[in-house]
């Protein structure tokens, strides 16, 4: 980055707690979601889905459907042009309208809109599908078998040679790591190997997937919708509808959750097509069931971990296979899970293996550091059990070989400055680690990695008539951003932080924005928002300069003001921001500033997590007594939002290691659609979760910034697994270690 | 398909409204009188976010018919606030950022004035389990708890003062 | 000459070596060498990579510069939640 960090910087107002803006809007009732929006003329969509696992379609008869009164259009498969679709969409065009088969329970097969919810339910009956119903598969290690049934007659495992000639189930092979592993466990005192499954684990955003689209018979379309990525949901829906991009715009809505599974289209394509047949407004709102069924949730696992280390407790070797399910289709998060694995530790000797396997499940779709818990929960938990059979405190064991500055990864690049031998030593030191145990309770520790990323980003800032200003962003708000660009905005322009009103533009009002993912908006566009508002601090003193008559480059900017640049300059007093704003039209025009970027250099995050918790022996149901996250965030803009990140992320692994997971039937359906029998941590389950921010600044960040979202649910499932296998006197190796599971281990 | 007409009270203010028999209260609040505070997290029961109060008693709207509304006094989310004052409430769920996404906020907060008008000084175990049928997925309740607990207190010296 | 790290899976279209050395100045003549060169690794690299540079992750950056001795590896796209 062309930025330059200022290096000692005495921030004025990024590190204090202000209100959020949209505050008010959230508390009242007043701000709008996804599908809080209705238009005039609106129909009501509906989608039918399949009831099969596994079926082909043989045909789709919606004539009666359309003979009902109130019915005004259906679609189906033949409503979309798969010859026209780009190659890379393809698989996500099937997923919004299965094709020649469907793949899962919960598959789209067709669409009604209609004037009513009862009218549109009653056409879904009225569709006659035709299904030839196929074997089908939703376990990760049966779908490996070669004798499992195959989903898609032209996958050939990619990442092995020579190309396997027989399809399978194996999208791909992927390998990461360097040394030699075998050497390193021949150098071990004490190996240590064991095999970790994991259950899927959905998101669980509290709003459903919603959408309200409307397009008109000139083609020219508008959109409303809860997402991550508008701009994405713009690209992806005009595309697969034969639209061009700019005659659709899109406008997010405020997002009631995403966690990554609002990174991706479900219904907003579905929705164009119906508005485009019916010449009206259509809304589409997923039920929870449909949320289940067919939205993303994350991948299964099976993960194989063998680490050798000598008495001392070095590290001698590490092998690590894993296999991760992504539903129906290529693109399980395995790479990223190989990635990390063993992304906290500095090993010469590793290699990790993975494999991105498919069955008959919705389409995995990212949630919070994709790939990396599963992972982490295997590694986590056999360093445990070595630092058992060591002797060791485990988080000495892991500060003995825990990833520093100028480390070699173990995916390749070497680290640069991060923090975590800082959150290591603040957990060694919180008073939570030295709280004394009772019966049946344990305590537990695990580290955790992740990237976190930058990406494509365009900021505008308007200097309004009064000196407040409009800054407009392109990354749909999902836990308090705005608050956080307008820290940064203010800061930069030496304002108070409410003259900023930060808001989330349509497609049609900024350049291309990438999805709010990978704990990139912060950084992103907090980069270019800070980038933006140089560029406007830039022209406001060409401004001054004017007024003054003097050079462009002797007037600099202070605590907003323009001042003359030293005594040379001249003798002026200092121009507020308000002051130029106010005679902006008689002095050029009106001031702005842009950024338009490729954000590069985010930095990447580490965090330690400590639990305890008690296993009731009667019935094996596990209570969290304490926990703690440490993560390093560079620079906590707003504290008390980078906590919430913290805590949310411990309250998301919290759930998946103890309660959450899909659970299939033989028959291939999901079984516990509902929030009843999937069942996510309440109020009640929890206690306070204790957060330290360690600030280990990025350097490719103007202020020190690194991404917090998705760091903070890699420790817990290592972490909880850890303080149940000590309550209990068992180690722990299914996700979720619920009730049966954990009492299964008492009783041995 | 024949309706049914319903006079109910809502947030004070009298509200007739018709509806279908199969029409759940939250369908009638969202889509009947606009108020589209109350969300539709599940429609059965188990995510809290369309709680309201009905006759003094904490609901789940999407499971109460809204025919059944008849005759009966509705508290919602939009009705919290006294004009430009906000419930202490509201102002403590902003301050200790208890909301990210704030999808779940509004059934929070009516859940969380029910319970302190039973209960005007809930310990943190009573704020747990009263709010364990509103899901949140974002924050992990730790500062939802803190807000509930701080307003309690605040509106309990409001009271001794007054 | 930039030295190009590959992850495993990779070195088979590379007769097994874990680094190779191509002729660029950029992420793009990179790509495009590495293309040219191992003809096996084309359809994985249209797929989209990521490429590290001395420890720094770029998703989407033809243009960024490769330093003399830079630490140059090849990863897999990236994708967040």
């Amino acid at each position: 980055m062309p930025l330059d960090a200022k290096p000692g910087m005495d921030f004025k107002v990024i590190g204090t707690r202000p209100v959020r803006p949209d505050g008010i809007d959230k508390v009242t009732g007043r701000a709008r979601f996804g599908a809080d929006f209705n238009m005039p003329g609106q129909l009501t969509g509906r989608v039918l889905r399949s009831p099969h696992a596994h079926a082909r379609v043989k045909s789709i008869d919606v004539s009666q459907a359309l003979k009902l009164q109130g019915v005004k259009a259906v679609v189906t498969r033949d409503d979309f042009n798969a010859d026209a679709v780009d190659p890379a969409l393809m698989d996500v065009l099937v997923n919004v309208m299965a094709r020649d088969k469907v793949l899962y329970e919960g598959h789209a097969v067709a669409a009604v809109a209609a004037v009513d919810a009862p009218t549109a339910r009653q056409a879904l009956k009225l569709i006659k599908v035709d299904y030839e119903i196929l074997p089908h598969v939703t376990d990760v290690e049966e779908a490996m078998k070669p004798s499992a049934p195959v989903l898609h007659a032209d996958m050939f495992t990619d990442g092995v040679e020579p190309r396997p000639t027989k399809a399978s189930n194996i999208a791909s092979r992927v390998e990461f790591g360097h040394g030699d592993v075998e050497a390193g466990f021949q150098q071990a005192d004490v190996i240590v190997e064991r095999e970790f499954r994991t259950e899927a684990a959905h998101q669980g955003y509290i709003e459903p997937h919603a959408v309200v689209a409307s397009m008109g018979a000139d083609g020219y379309a508008e959109m409303w919708c809860c997402t991550q990525g508008h701009f994405m949901v713009r690209n992806i829906s005009a595309h697969l509808n034969g639209v061009d991009v700019s005659k659709l715009r899109v406008t997010a809505s405020e997002i009631g959750g995403g966690f990554g599974g609002k990174t991706t289209v479900f219904l907003e394509p579905v929705a164009l097509a119906l508005s485009r047949k019916a010449n009206r407004p259509v809304k589409l709102v997923m039920t929870r069931d449909e949320v289940f069924r067919a939205s993303g949730p994350t991948s299964s696992s099976y993960v194989k971990v063998k680490i050798g280390a000598k008495k001392d407790g070095t590290i001698t070797g590490a092998y690590a296979e894993l296999a991760y399910q992504g539903g129906a289709f290529r693109g399980s998060p395995v790479d990223m899970g190989a990635m990390c694995t063993y992304a906290c530790y500095d090993l010469k000797n590793v290699q990790v293996v993975g494999y991105d396997v498919v069955v008959n499940r919705p389409k995995q779709a990212a949630y919070r550091a994709p790939g990396a818990p599963q992972a982490a929960f295997g590694v986590e938990s056999v360093i445990d059990e070595l630092a058992q059979k060591l002797g060791m405190d485990p988080i000495d064991l892991r500060l003995k070989n825990a990833a520093r500055d100028g480390t070699k990864s173990s995916y390749g690049p070497t680290f640069g400055p991060n923090g975590l031998i800082q959150t290591l030593e603040a957990a060694k030191n919180h008073p939570n680690y030295k709280v004394k145990l009772g019966p049946h309770q344990g305590r537990g520790v695990a580290v955790g990695f992740w990237f976190n990323f930058g990406g494509q980003t365009a900021v505008s800032m308007n200097v309004n008539i009064d000196g407040s200003i409009a800054l407009a962003v392109g990354t749909p708000d999902i836990g308090g951003s705005r608050a956080s660009m307008g820290l940064m905005a203010a800061e930069e322009l030496g304002i108070a932080y409410d003259k900023v009103r930060t808001i989330v533009a349509d497609t049609a009002s900024l350049g291309f924005n990438d999805v709010t993912e990978g704990s990139r908006v912060t950084f992103s566009s907090g980069l270019a928002t800070v980038q933006a508002a140089r560029d406007a601090i830039k022209k406001m003193c060409g401004r001054a300069a004017q007024m003054w008559g003097i050079p462009e480059d002797a007037v600099e900017w202070k605590d907003g003001h323009a001042h003359p640049a030293g005594a040379n300059a001249g003798n002026f007093p200092p121009m507020s921001l308000a002051d130029i704003a106010k005679d902006a039209g008689n002095t050029g025009g009106p001031i702005a500033g842009h950024c338009e970027v490729n954000a590069e250099g985010a930095g990447i995050s580490f965090a330690t997590h400590l639990v305890d918790v008690e296993v009731d022996p009667q019935t094996g149901r596990t209570q969290v007594l304490r926990y703690t996250v440490i993560q390093d965030a560079g620079k906590a803009i707003h504290p008390t939002y980078v906590e919430g990140q913290y805590q949310g992320g411990a309250a998301q692994g919290v759930g998946w290691a103890l309660n959450e997971e899909y659970i299939y039937g033989k028959d291939g359906r999901l079984q516990n659609a509902g929030f009843l029998d999937y069942r996510i941590p309440v109020c009640s389950d929890l206690p306070m979760i204790d957060t330290v921010i360690i600030e280990v600044p990025n350097p490719g960040h103007p202020y020190g910034v690194r991404g917090v979202g998705e760091t903070g649910i890699v420790p817990p499932l290592g972490a909880v697994g850890n303080a149940v296998s000590h309550a209990c006197g068992h180690r722990m190796t299914v996700v979720p270690m619920s009730p049966p599971r954990s009492l299964k281990a008492i009783k041995g | 398909m024949s309706k049914i007409t319903v006079s109910a009270t809502v947030n004070g203010d009298a509200a007739d409204f018709v509806c279908d028999a199969t029409e759940t209260l939250l369908d009638v609040l969202r889509d009947r009188l606009g108020l589209t505070g109350a969300k539709e997290g599940c429609g059965t029961g188990d995510c809290g976010a369309c709680s309201v109060i009905l006759n003094d008693r904490l609901v789940c709207a999407c499971l109460v018919l809204g025919a059944e509304a008849q005759g009966a006094k509705i508290e919602t989310v939009e009705g919290l606030a006294n004009g430009e004052t906000l419930h202490p409430l509201q102002r403590k769920f902003i301050e200790h950022a208890a909301l990210q996404c704030g999808v779940c906020t509004p059934g929070f907060l009516v859940a969380a004035k029910s319970l302190i008008d039973h209960n005007p000084d809930p310990t943190e175990e009573q704020v747990r389990y009263w709010l364990a049928g509103n899901l949140c997925r974002c924050t992990g309740y730790d500062k939802i708890v803190r807000a509930v607990l701080d307003a309690a207190a605040e509106m309990r010296e409001a009271n001794h003062a007054a | 000459m930039v030295k190009v790290g590959l992850w495993g899976s990779l070195t088979s279209y590379t007769g097994g070596a874990t680094h190779v050395e191509v002729a660029a100045g950029n992420i793009r003549e990179m790509l495009l060498a590495l293309g040219q060169n191992y003809p096996g690794l084309k359809p994985h690299l249209d797929r989209g990579v990521a490429v590290s540079i001395n420890g720094q992750i770029y998703r989407d950056a033809w243009f960024q510069k490769i330093p003399e001795g830079a630490e140059v590896f090849l990863l897999p796209k990236l994708a967040g939640g």
